[in-house]
């Protein structure tokens, strides 16, 4: 029996390295790549160097598109936790009639597949005579972000005691104090993961921003157009591999925040949703 | 959340007669079109059975890395998991672009191939089809499906396992019997997680999947813009929307059906 268990353990244990190579092996290509002075991505390497990296630099209209996605991140990031506390505070605090129904076409985006949702916000938008371009991005970004902002916030407010609150009250404090005072410090790393996971979220949408932009891209968008020039392709990998090592570092730094207290079967409670 | 879901639903009534301008006396062609027409029925079933595809070598794939460290990890869970849901964060666009690195025409694996003198022409069935769409998508959804199903896994009582083969079940009997039904809620979860996004998938088939590749998203993709016919984009749209929810109702019923006799 024992011996057995030891078996399994080591066939499963090199099963998950295996598992986990793959998971990393074709993403790491990119980097590769991305330093091999040649312009075709294929073996043999030809040699090291960093021309790919300057191209990327020089690049003005990288320079925009970045910028572009950087506002409509800071955006969505921003509003969709506001609404994402609103909805955490009130479906963790009250009770309200017609609740679950309304928590669930809130969560509705999550499985809705995304480019319906694109499709839907198009027809809506045009037809109110709105015009594409990067506010339309962001309140599609802000449509699917919600659900992320409210479930990472709502199981920070539920780990919150609420005699803390109450004694608050009791000891003369307005719910305004109270709230600032009291509820926004303890649920402050929840805010901070929300932040920085809606902001990713945002910055690697395709979908959206693809269909309901205009002709000024934002990164992920232009690196699609890039896609098609098999001499761009290089410097698509270089901004690729940056972008790579930035989402990794944010992702990090969010999970540290939302780890902060909150114990382990909530974070798995949060994926399934 | 509802108001554009329903603009597209009154939409899809319409009929298109010039460029941005309608018909709105009301009609059902749209849905008479989107479920006759052949073309549509060899998108909607390509769709369906690539996801399903999909959704299956996913979960199995990732049943016993879950497995493994719910059961066998003791220390450094949560670095086990940060590992695994870590990809999922970085940018899905690359994730899929590096597999046209890998499988194109002069990607990695036929350039490494003739260079190490393995083939002397690149091999063309690695790209441009529909396998290489599930290869793709099964390698874009990995962490989706690995998370719930480790948490069913972790949240099983370690006693009845003890009970278990205290009244005689050997440690294979013991799974099929404790386990898999236990952690049925986890796989579940997993499947409906990647079968909904990846039947509307638009990056993955248009880049790695060719002509012979393509899914409903292209369509619905070629509609609203050089097809210009958005009310039969819209009709193509709720119809896939409704086939699966349809379908992923149905599969939820039956596995819980399943699991409620066991």
């Amino acid at each position: 029996m024992n011996r057995n268990m030891k078996l399994a353990s080591r066939i499963l244990g090199t099963y998950a390295v295996i598992y986990v190579a793959y998971l990393y092996l074709p993403v790491l290509f990119l980097p590769l790549f991305s330093f091999n002075d040649s312009i075709y991505i294929s073996f043999p390497l030809r040699g090291w160097t960093l021309k790919w990296y300057q191209v990327m630099l020089a690049n003005e209209a990288l320079h925009r598109a970045l910028m572009n996605s950087l506002k409509v991140g800071i955006t969505t990031a921003l509003i969709s936790t506001v609404l994402g506390i609103l909805g955490a505070r009130a479906v963790t605090r009250y009770r309200l009639p017609g609740q679950k129904p309304v928590v669930g076409v809130i969560m509705l985006p999550l499985v809705v597949p995304e480019i319906i949702l694109a499709m839907a916000l198009l027809i809506l938008i045009l037809r109110l005579g709105g015009s594409l371009g990067l506010v339309s991005i962001a309140a599609g970004h802000i449509l699917i972000c919600v659900p992320f902002a409210m479930v990472v916030l709502m199981s920070r407010f539920e780990g919150f005691d609420r005699s803390l609150e109450e004694a608050s009250h009791d000891l003369g404090e307005n719910s305004w104090w109270t709230f600032w005072r009291v509820t926004f410090p303890n649920v402050l790393p929840g805010i901070v993961a929300s932040l920085l996971l809606t902001f990713t979220i945002s910055f690697d949408e395709f979908i959206m921003a693809f269909f309901l932009g205009s002709t000024d891209p934002t990164l992920p968008v232009f690196m699609w157009n890039q896609l098609r020039f098999p001499k761009l392709l290089p410097g698509v990998l270089a901004l690729g591999a940056c972008i790579l090592i930035a989402s990794v570092f944010i992702v990090l730094l969010a999970e540290w925040f939302r780890r902060r207290n909150a114990s382990d079967t909530q974070t798995g409670d949060m994926i399934i949703g | 959340m509802c108001i554009p879901i329903l603009a597209m639903g009154l939409m899809s009534f319409w009929q298109q007669t010039g460029h941005m301008s309608f018909d709105m006396s009301g009609t059902l062609q749209n849905y008479v079109e989107a479920l006759t027409r052949d073309m549509y029925r060899v998108l909607f079933l390509r769709s369906l059975g690539i996801s399903g595809l999909t959704t299956l070598a996913t979960v199995v794939m990732a049943f016993p890395l879950a497995y493994f460290i719910a059961f066998y990890v003791k220390r450094h869970k949560m670095v086990w998991i940060i590992l695994v849901t870590l990809p999922f964060w970085t940018s899905y666009l690359l994730r899929v672009f590096a597999w046209k690195v890998i499988l194109g025409y002069n990607g990695a694996v036929n350039s490494g191939l003739i260079s190490l003198g393995v083939i002397g022409e690149p091999l063309t069935f690695l790209m441009y089809n529909p396998t290489a769409v599930v290869i793709t998508l099964t390698h874009a959804w990995a962490t989706v499906a690995i998370l719930p199903i480790y948490v069913s896994l972790e949240k099983i009582d370690r006693s009845v396992l003890e009970a278990a083969t205290d009244l005689g079940d050997s440690p294979f009997m013991r799974f099929f019997r404790v386990v898999l039904p236990l952690a049925l809620p986890g796989i579940l979860a997993a499947s409906v997680l990647i079968f909904i996004p990846t039947v509307g998938d638009y990056v993955t088939p248009s880049l790695v999947g060719g002509s012979d590749g393509y899914m409903i998203a292209n369509v619905i993709q070629f509609q609203f813009s050089r097809g210009s016919n958005w009310p039969s984009g819209a009709a193509i749209s709720l119809t896939s929307m409704t086939i699966v929810a349809v379908l992923v109702a149905a599969f939820a019923w039956s596995a819980r059906r399943l699991s409620g006799r066991n």
